[in-house]
């Protein structure tokens, strides 16, 4: 423990950790901006049109220059909002999407000042728990935006939001349970380190990634990661069309910011633990990489990957009706999950009774 | 309704992932296609060559005013957005040839609809369009171009805003386009049949009038028109030639 930073606990541990705090919050920013451009531009691409291009080179720093205007802009505030409420819930919103960042392993333990640091913030034992429950909390910000708000439209997208991420957040986590029967831990970076090496024999090709024997679970785990974010094809939050802009719709300025940026902060922190618990984190498909430079590259590439794979889903599918959402969510994913947890754990308890 | 619900769920279906992949590669293979759009203010599409843009007031090549201040495009038009008020010339410095010349010109661009009634309408071909497009308002009153905008310059070229960037270059910046021959007459294939703009000179007929206009029943149709306004155009044209 002790903030993944061994030795003694002294001002320079403190200032590591800090370091490290700062380092996070940047790359997550950075990251965030990075994927609205992205989003933007490959929707774009699809498209057949060119999208945004007139900020910076090649229009890339539009959502800085967008992020700038929403934060000198005027926050309005509607007479019927419940004020406390209304100023908290983007926070709720931005700060769960950030905390649920600290328990990704960005790449491999280094040596710095004579110390062993782990690019990591806290390394919990309940790591992927922790991730779980913020995630879980981050709906709150969402239901107190709409609730509220006084106006019917965020209510309507509030409610659709409890309901929407309370039935795709028992299916993700019963995704993610027959790893943790692998891994045998909940630490994010036990379960990283679980995944390094391939498999001998005729399958030494394979990195040893938990998606190849878990494909299931990992693809029940990316289709509810887009629902908990939000993204089209589960996005009945904000749905334009019949919502106007959902539970933001009464919020202008920094409100709306804030909202704007923890759906790319959690897009990219969902993400991040699909790279983490099934796409091998920052191993590459080559064992034996330990410097950490590459492995955070690694960790770059694959997260990149999966979220193209947000944006690509987001240009295809056309939104889901409430029904399709539900039934997928309770009737597909959720036994789909628990069908695949109770024949791994068969397995794992067979192979361990010596039976396979 | 069961069974309808049942129908309609996405993954119910074994050929929901096999349309899922397909879809998925529909729009990846568009993120190569050539992109329809483009980087507008950098570039700029040659519009067609008939394209309805903003209006201008034109003049003859000696300088004069061609509107003589008839008000027929006011009359015509149906978006009651053009005011027009005409005077006498004054003898001693005549601003159009002729008795009366346009005193007031406005067209109102929050009304107007485009629609080139009043450049058919005009008997001297004071009024026609360009390919001009770029608006911008910042208040109502600036929505209503008077003659300052409207008149062209001395040369032909249309007067731009000052924030509406410079001019496009080419048959886009003429000021003539015409929804139908001036003449009226529809048979006009071959000839030159828009009036020469001072300086930047006669536009090239259109190369596929002769199939546009094998309409037999659009001839005879439009033939009666042409006796009401065909004077007072050819007198018009002829006067420039």
């Amino acid at each position: 423990m002790t903030g993944g930073v061994s030795g003694p606990v002294n001002l320079l541990w403190v200032v590591i950790v800090a370091a490290k705090a700062v380092v996070l919050f940047g790359f997550a920013v950075v990251m965030t901006l990075f994927m609205i451009m992205v989003d933007r531009k490959v929707l774009a691409r699809m498209q057949v049109r060119i999208g945004p291009n007139r900020a910076g080179p090649g229009g890339w720093l539009q959502s800085l220059a967008d992020g700038i205007k929403l934060f000198f802009k005027e926050p309005i505030t509607p007479e019927a909002v419940d004020r406390p409420l209304y100023r908290v819930a983007p926070m709720v919103s931005s700060m769960t999407a950030f905390l649920a960042m600290t328990v990704i392993p960005l790449g491999p333990p280094v040596r710095l000042f004579g110390r062993t640091i782990t690019l990591q913030l806290v390394d919990l034992n309940v790591g992927v728990l922790l991730y779980l429950a913020l995630t879980s909390l981050g709906v709150y910000g969402i239901v107190l935006a709409g609730w509220s708000s006084g106006s019917k439209y965020p209510l309507i997208g509030g409610v659709r939001a409890s309901a929407q991420l309370i039935s795709y957040e028992a299916a993700a986590a019963l995704a993610l349970l027959p790893v943790f029967l692998l891994s045998r831990t909940l630490t994010t970076s036990g379960i990283v380190l679980a995944q390094g090496g391939r498999y001998t024999g005729g399958w030494a090709f394979v990195p040893k990634w938990y998606a190849i024997p878990m494909v299931v679970p990992f693809l029940v785990y990316v289709m509810a990661g887009v629902a908990e974010t939000n993204r089209a094809p589960f996005d009945l939050v904000e749905a334009e069309s019949e919502l106007v802009g959902g539970f933001h719709t009464e919020y202008s300025g920094i409100g709306f910011a804030l909202f704007y940026l923890a759906e790319y902060v959690n897009m990219v922190t969902v993400s991040s633990i699909a790279v983490t618990v099934f796409l091998g984190g920052w191993h590459g498909p080559h064992p034996g990489y330990w410097r950490p430079a590459f492995g955070v590259l690694w960790y770059v590439a694959k997260l990149l990957v999966v979220l193209f794979l947000f944006v690509w889903l987001r240009g295809t599918l056309p939104r889901l009706r409430y029904d399709q959402l539900m039934t997928l969510g309770w009737k597909v994913l959720i036994p789909t999950s628990l069908v695949w947890l109770l024949g791994s754990s068969f397995v794992v308890a067979a192979h361990a009774e010596g039976w396979l | 309704m069961a069974d309808v619900t049942e129908g309609a769920t996405p993954t119910s279906r074994p050929s929901a992932l096999r349309a899922l992949a397909k879809g998925m590669s529909v729009t990846f293979r568009h993120m190569f296609r050539r992109k329809v759009t483009v980087p507008f203010p950098d570039v700029r599409r040659t519009k067609p060559a008939r394209f309805h843009g903003r209006h201008v007031l034109n003049r003859y090549p000696d300088g004069m005013e061609k509107c003589i201040g008839c008000e027929l495009c006011a009359g015509v038009c149906t978006a009651r957005c053009i005011y027009v008020r005409g005077a006498d010339n004054p003898p001693d410095a005549p601003v159009s040839p002729g008795e009366r010349y346009g005193y007031v010109y406005e067209i109102n661009f929050l009304r107007c609809i485009f629609c080139a009634l009043c450049v058919e309408a005009c008997p001297t071909e004071a009024i026609t369009m360009t390919h001009l497009f770029e608006f911008s308002f910042t208040s109502r009153d600036e929505a209503i171009y008077t003659k300052d905008e409207l008149l062209v310059e001395a040369d032909g070229t249309p007067r731009a805003r000052r924030h509406h960037g410079p001019p496009p270059v080419g048959l886009d910046r003429q000021g003539w386009v015409q929804a139908t021959s001036s003449s009226g007459a529809v048979a006009y294939e071959g000839r030159v049949a828009w009036s020469p703009e001072p300086v930047i000179g006669p536009r090239p007929p259109e190369p596929d009038q002769a199939t546009a206009d094998a309409v037999p029943g659009a001839a005879r149709a439009e033939g009666g028109a042409d006796g009401a306004d065909g004077a007072p155009v050819d007198e018009g044209a002829g006067s420039h030639h």
